[in-house]
């Protein structure tokens, strides 16, 4: 009984180191495919489209509400310390040093990384990847490298607004209807906000975005070969979530240890 | 023209079982494919007939043996000898291949697109040729989701056409397609071989009908291939398995194929 259990934590230990090998190997050809000639410039910009373009009104939605949000908090907050004046500093950096980078990929998981996920598994359980193949043409270049691309560019531009309006929103919420001093506000913010922050907050963004398109698209691509996926649409549906999961996991993880190194 | 084109040598497949023990979809097995001709693949279903087809193209490795395309082994074959040894090749999948969010024009421009460096105009006129030559004309802008079965067929086949492949393999060409449709299929294939002088291997499960393409037919059942010149030397086979096969999938289809002949 018991060496049956240690066979199967064995067993599971393999199958992630190799699933994890898999995933290594798999991000050392989307490299290679993203330099390989003819480079795929309409569709990169089309994925760019869907990825950044596409997840715009999401971004301004959740960026607004969790600005407003840290307005309302960080006034109720300060106030009993009578620092109301810090809240502009308060605001801007929760959002440039985290929730920015880490909403951002989040939401992006949601909308793009799953719907990545589930086209390339549909194309794998179709043989549309097998044909791409066949024809030896490089599912790499062809496939993922624009969305590796697309994701890459699309991430941090979206923190970048996501910051913007986070910050307008508790500027809403502070100023606007809690009354507190527009120009202590934003002169707070100036103060504190340094250009490491900025940097910080972007290194962030480029290395989730690198997490949540790795992982969605490793996802729907070996999506025969992970254990317990089943077949046909259900594993597709099994891997999507499987993506999501692990791919927003990865970013709070990984949130932690670059705000551990970078700060 | 009558050499062997592709070679199996005691050949192993094996995948793993959900129960921890394993299936040998194929067990050392031995073959050849003659340059020009048509080999039929038959058998019932998961004995491993897709899985040749996945061998040959290398897209799955054989766990032993060797699997040769013109003496090259494919598993010692890089990225770059696989790729050229592709374009060799033109493949109908089972279930077409296609890919949903392009048209059918630019499904079959892809491997012209990709893999050639002519201009869009020389490509266009030899996509519309081939379309013509398939009665696909006034489809060209339809998704494959809008077109039947035996169009998607077509497409498939125009598209895996486009390279002008050597070796043209077919994995259940006709499956879920209606009888008239199966015939049409049929019909095209001779066509195009008789025009184009590919060799051809075709994977069905359509027995009595596509043996009547074949120059020659390999059964493969429980891992092991048999190698037959004709359907009738099947039914004269006196090998237990076979028999068995005749008696299972044969029997009752191949009279009445002959009552339609």
């Amino acid at each position: 009984m018991l060496l049956e259990k240690v066979g199967i934590l064995g067993n599971t230990g393999i199958y992630a180191l190799r699933d994890l090998g898999g995933m290594g190997v798999y991000l050392f050809h989307i490299l290679c495919g993203c330099l390989k000639r003819p480079f795929r410039f309409h569709e990169t910009l089309r994925q760019t489209s869907f990825i950044g373009f596409g997840s715009l009104f999401v971004i301004c939605c959740t960026a607004l509400t969790t600005g407003m949000v840290l307005g309302l908090q960080g006034y109720y907050s300060l106030h009993k310390f009578g620092a109301q004046g810090m809240l502009g500093s308060a605001v801007a950096l929760s959002l440039i040093l985290e929730l920015g980078p880490v909403l951002t990929a989040l939401m992006v998981t949601g909308r793009a990384g799953s719907s990545m996920c589930a086209e390339l598994g549909i194309m794998r359980n179709t043989e549309q990847i097998d044909a791409l193949e066949c024809m030896a043409v490089d599912p790499f270049r062809y496939l993922i490298s624009p969305k590796f691309i697309a994701t890459l560019m699309s991430v941090p531009l979206l923190t970048a607004i996501f910051d913007v309006v986070g910050i307008a929103g508790g500027y809403l919420a502070g100023v606007t209807l809690m009354g507190v001093d527009s120009g202590s506000y934003i002169e707070g913010m100036r103060d504190s906000v340094t250009n490491h922050d900025i940097n910080v907050g972007i290194i962030k963004s480029f290395v989730f975005a690198v997490l949540v398109v790795w992982i969605c698209t490793g996802r729907g691509y070996f999506v025969q070969q992970i254990r317990g996926a089943g077949f046909g649409a259900e594993s597709v549906s099994r891997v999507t979530t499987q993506a999501v999961v692990l791919s927003s996991i990865s970013v709070l993880v990984f949130d932690y240890l670059l705000t551990a190194v970078l700060l | 023209m009558n050499g062997t084109v592709i070679e199996f040598r005691d050949v192993s497949k094996i995948f793993p079982k959900k129960d921890g023990g394993e299936q040998r979809v194929l067990d050392r097995v031995n073959f050849a494919i003659p340059e020009g001709k048509t080999t039929v693949i038959a058998g019932r279903s998961g004995q491993g007939k897709s899985v040749t087809l996945k061998l040959v193209l290398g897209l799955m490795r054989a766990d032993g043996g060797q699997v040769l395309v013109d003496g090259q082994d494919v598993s010692l074959l890089g990225k770059k000898g696989l790729n050229a040894m592709r374009t060799r090749f033109g493949v109908l999948f089972q279930g077409s291949a296609l890919f949903d969010s392009l048209t059918v024009y630019e499904n079959v421009a892809l491997p012209l697109r990709e893999r050639t460096r002519k201009k869009e105009d020389e490509i266009r006129a030899i996509v519309e040729k081939t379309l013509a030559g398939l009665e696909l004309s006034g489809h060209e802008s339809k998704f494959p989701a809008q077109l039947s079965g035996g169009m998607r067929r077509r497409v498939g086949l125009a598209r895996a056409l486009q390279l002008d492949p050597e070796i043209l393999l077919f994995d259940e060409p006709t499956t879920g397609l209606d009888p008239v449709m199966t015939q049409e299929i049929y019909q095209l294939f001779a066509h195009t071989q008789a025009e184009a002088g590919f060799t051809a291997i075709i994977v069905s499960h359509d027995i009595p009908r596509v043996f009547s393409l074949a120059d020659q037919i390999i059964v493969i059942d429980h891992g092991a291939m048999d190698v037959f010149a004709s359907s009738d030397e099947i039914q004269r086979s006196e090998k237990a398995h076979i028999q068995e096969f005749v008696r299972t999938t044969m029997g009752s289809l191949y009279q009445s194929h002959l009552v339609e002949q």
